[in-house]
């Protein structure tokens, strides 16, 4: 008997946890866990400012946390999560563009009502309970933790190692934003609605990435993508098994991405959710889904290339194609955007298909670029407003820069920087995926690219035409409204770091190239 | 009995919960149906957790479980809202937002 315990007792070793590596993850969801508590215990009228605290404190604290784990090459937590160059550069892109969003999430000013959220979700549209909450001046401060929670799992999804810690990243970084999504304070019917459709349609994709996760199990015999890996080797992909998991967990992660054909969700929950999270979710989930892309197609089927690789190029090029036309005949802004973050995506999938070292760092380039002006521009959206709320079609915009030149020249740049013409961030971004497409053997990609843009570039030109030569209507009620200094800093940022990083692209190319590989 | 059999099994399965999103009005059992897939895919990685004979595919199913479980609380709360705004859970009618 007491030899029986005395070797299960062996059996188990206690699992070491590099928690020095760990701590940007850990420090985020430790501070959202807070911001439940602080909701379950601290009045209504100071919940706002420990929210603040909370929330800008874990953010810079794991942003310092991930500057000291700067150069780290380890594969923590028994395997589990891969900390390694690019990791580091996506988790401290994540926290920047977080801390820029959250600026813009925490704005008070801009709504005479309160802030961008509902006073209480639960409250029916147009009753007199949620009129009530509006007089009361109540506030959602639920917002914040599931902030953190989302950005926690951001974190975590490009630095997962194994297909659990994938899929649970996943749904940690997706469950909030359905969430958020819904919490408009304005327009409450589409925002409703773009909460559904994101739900039901990102379950579903989750649903396939959770299949493919077992295929490729039941193929390797091992969660680990290493283990994969060398599954692969062993027997060079000549399993339909593996087939069908590749092709499926690629459908779940380019559902997150927004690459056609899985952009349908895009437009309408990027014009129904609240602007400021749709500036949040645009930026910082793509950023974590590119992450967590790349790392599973690169380590764990880097082996099966050959197969995936033309099939990505076709979604690349589809994902230009229609982001860019669908863009050119819309009317509303948001919904412009967000075509324009689809065609985005298929641009920065270019840098994925280019199967290299150089491929690797043009992505994370292009997706800080990308995301800096992305935050920038929806935060612009918020303050350009009418009686109603946003004022987000675009003949409202009409004459925009005759009143408000800073707002409209700062609007301009970010879509410049979409465009990508040269001095703006998204030209060091789009130089870079488009020249590793060209090393890598996808030129007729990379021409389409080009072409893409070019198109591009004529509605976004459109745009700063409409604001800056074109008359308002004469019934125009639209304004700029005068926002807080979050919003101003927040906007100062983004226009600061997009023009640093056009201009001075050495600045985050000498960083990515110091990134290296993923560890295996 | 032969695993495979189990693996048959979680493939029509997920067929049915796929067809049933698609396919399906009512925002519920849309929502059943993406749990049935899940679920198929539990079944999947148990199966195959037998056939490799180790752990991770058991250990992968108790996490599908939570996340299914956080995923209907956040699921539910959504169609519930929905439903009291609009006395409706059908998903055609919840079509304000297109081009």
């Amino acid at each position: 008997m007491n030899a029986i315990l005395a070797t299960s007792a062996v059996d188990i070793t206690s699992p070491t946890i590099e928690y020095a590596a760990l701590a940007p993850i850990l420090i985020v969801l430790g501070a959202a866990v807070l911001g439940v508590l602080v909701e379950a215990f601290v009045p209504q009228y100071l919940r706002r400012t420990i929210q603040l605290v909370l929330t800008f404190g874990a953010l810079a604290a794991a942003f310092v946390a991930v500057l000291r784990a700067r150069g780290t090459v380890i594969v923590a937590a028994e395997g589990s999560v891969a900390i390694d160059g690019p990791t580091i550069f996506m988790q401290g892109s994540i926290l920047v563009l977080a801390a820029i969003a959250a600026l813009v999430i925490a704005e008070r000013h801009v709504d005479p009502a309160g802030d961008s959220f509902a006073p209480r979700a639960s409250a029916l549209p147009g009753s007199e309970q949620e009129q009530a909450y509006t007089r009361l001046g109540w506030l959602q401060t639920e917002v914040w933790p599931l902030f953190l929670f989302a950005v926690g799992g951001m974190l975590l999804f490009p630095a997962a190692n194994d297909l659990i810690t994938m899929f649970v990243a996943l749904e940690v970084l997706s469950l909030p934003l359905y969430i958020l999504a819904g919490m408009a304070r304005r327009r409450r019917l589409l925002s409703q609605e773009a909460a559904l459709k994101y739900f039901v349609l990102g379950a579903f994709s989750s649903a396939f990435f959770l299949y493919g996760a077992a295929l490729l199990y039941g193929y390797s015999g091992s969660m680990k993508l290493s283990g994969i890996a060398d599954a692969l080797t062993a027997d060079a992909g000549q399993n339909g098994l593996v087939i069908a998991g590749t092709a499926l967990v690629t459908v779940g992660l380019l559902f997150k991405i927004g690459a056609a054909p899985f952009h349908q969700w895009t437009p309408d929950v990027y014009q129904g959710s609240p602007t400021s999270i749709t500036g949040f979710m645009a930026a910082c989930t793509k950023v974590a889904a590119f992450g967590a892309l790349l790392r599973i197609m690169y380590v764990a089927l880097g082996g099966l290339r050959f197969d995936w690789r033309p099939m990505l190029i076709v979604i690349a090029g589809l994902t230009m194609i229609v982001g860019t036309i669908f863009a050119l005949t819309q009317t509303d802004i948001k919904r412009m955007l967000a075509y324009s973050s689809i065609a985005q995506a298929g641009f920065i999938l270019v840098g994925v298909v280019a199967t290299n070292e150089a491929g690797l760092q043009g992505t994370l380039v292009y997706l800080l670029a990308y995301g800096i002006a992305t935050i920038g521009a929806f935060a612009i959206v918020t303050l350009v407003r009418d009686t109603t709320g946003e004022a987000t079609h675009l003949s409202q915009w009409a004459g925009l820069g005759k009143r408000s030149p800073v707002v409209a020249g700062a609007f301009a740049l970010f879509l410049l920087a979409f465009a990508g013409i040269p001095l703006t961030s998204g030209f060091t971004g789009k130089f870079a995926v488009f020249t590793a497409g060209i090393q890598g053997g996808a030129t007729g990609l990379v021409v389409l690219g080009v072409v893409a843009s070019a198109v591009a570039a004529f509605f976004y030109v459109r745009v700063i035409v409409l604001m800056f030569f074109n008359d308002p209507a004469v019934d125009s009620r639209t304004a700029v409204v005068v926002p807080s200094s979050f919003t101003t800093f927040a906007i100062t940022v983004a226009v600061a770091l997009t023009v640093v990083i056009g201009v001075l692209p050495q600045l985050v190319l000498t960083l990515v190239e110091q990134a290296g590989i993923f560890v295996r | 009995m032969n695993p495979m059999n189990y693996l048959y099994l979680s493939a029509v399965l997920f067929t049915i919960g796929a067809l049933g999103v698609l396919l399906r009005r009512n925002a519920i059992v849309v929502f059943m149906s993406v749990e049935l897939m899940l679920n198929a895919s539990n079944l999947a990685f148990v199966s195959f957790a037998d056939i490799h004979g180790n752990l991770d595919g058991q250990v992968m199913a108790f996490f599908v479980m939570v996340v299914a479980a956080a995923e209907v609380v956040v699921g539910l709360a959504i169609i519930m809202i929905i439903f009291r705004t609009r006395r409706s859970a059908s998903v055609d009618e919840a079509n304000l937002l297109k081009y």
